[in-house]
């Protein structure tokens, strides 16, 4: 248990629901952790995707837009999102949207108190890529079989 | 038995209670993970149709968007995709935009777009489905 001994460490020291003192973490900052293991990796990727998604968001809410104002603006939607660029970029989202969607339900899983021993988290690590490989190229397979 | 020592400002009851200040020291974190359970199936459902027609024409898009049953689905993916962005960007930005203004500026700037854009998809998909 720690002990305030600097009052600039005042904000830095907090107290357990039992009152007891505890010294409280500070975030990963990238000078302390290597970028390059899984598990950091994994972690700001979850977040980088999570804000992916938010941009996916606004494609989402123009298509449905384009749809409800008439045939003239859906055909404008549709011509940006079967271009070479739409097609990359609905790539890169369906990606970031399967990673997001696997990382999620492993955060769901350590919030259950499971998994944090270094093995699970590995594993469950690359079960989230292997995952996102695995649902991105099913969708692209059946989007493009669908399409021919 | 020894005498039994309270070295904590919160009362007894608060501590019982376990609620913390406000009443709401969990409620963003739980509502982040309400909101991730709901998207579960309903992003599986929404992208795997999305994937199954992408050369539909306007009509076949409108007169999916409108069937009953895909437009519940999507007024509640729009609601809880857009509960779930807010409250995401929230945190990014919290953790990331430092001065008081800066951060509450753009705070705001994330709710308003996702609040409007969240109407504006809601929208849509009333005026096809109705």
């Amino acid at each position: 248990m720690s002990k305030t001994t600097d009052v600039r460490e005042a904000v830095m020291v907090g107290r357990r629901s039992d009152g007891s003192l505890v010294r409280r973490p500070l975030s990963p900052h990238l000078q302390a952790y290597d970028m390059l293991q899984m598990t950091s990796a994994l972690s700001i990727t979850h977040r980088i995707t999570g804000v992916v998604w938010s941009i996916g968001m606004v494609f989402l809410v123009w298509w449905l837009a384009s749809a409800a104002s008439g045939e003239a603006s859906f055909g404008g939607a549709q011509w940006f999102f079967g271009s070479l660029f739409g097609i990359l970029g609905l790539m890169a989202l369906t990606a970031a949207a399967w990673y997001h969607t696997l990382a999620g339900l492993r955060h769901l899983y350590w919030d259950s108190g499971r998994g944090f021993d270094l093995p699970t988290t590995y594993a469950t690590g690359r079960m989230v890529l292997m995952g996102t490989a695995g649902l991105t190229v099913l969708t692209w397979l059946i989007l493009f079989v669908t399409w021919i | 038995m020894s005498q039994p020592t309270l070295r904590t400002l919160r009362s007894p009851l608060g501590r019982a209670r376990g609620m913390g200040s406000a009443k709401g020291g969990t409620h963003h974190w739980w509502m982040q993970r309400v909101t991730s359970v709901a998207l579960l199936p309903l992003t599986l459902w929404l992208v795997f149709s999305l994937a199954r027609m992408p050369d539909s024409t306007w009509q076949q898009a409108t007169a999916w968007i409108g069937r009953p049953f895909n437009a519940v689905l999507l007024l509640a993916f729009l609601a809880a995709a857009f509960h779930h962005t807010a409250s995401g960007l929230q945190v990014v930005i919290e953790d990331y935009v430092r001065g008081e203004m800066a951060r509450m500026g753009s705070l705001l700037a994330v709710k308003g777009i996702c609040a409007l854009l969240w109407l504006a998809g809601s929208l849509a998909v009333l005026r096809i489905a109705v």
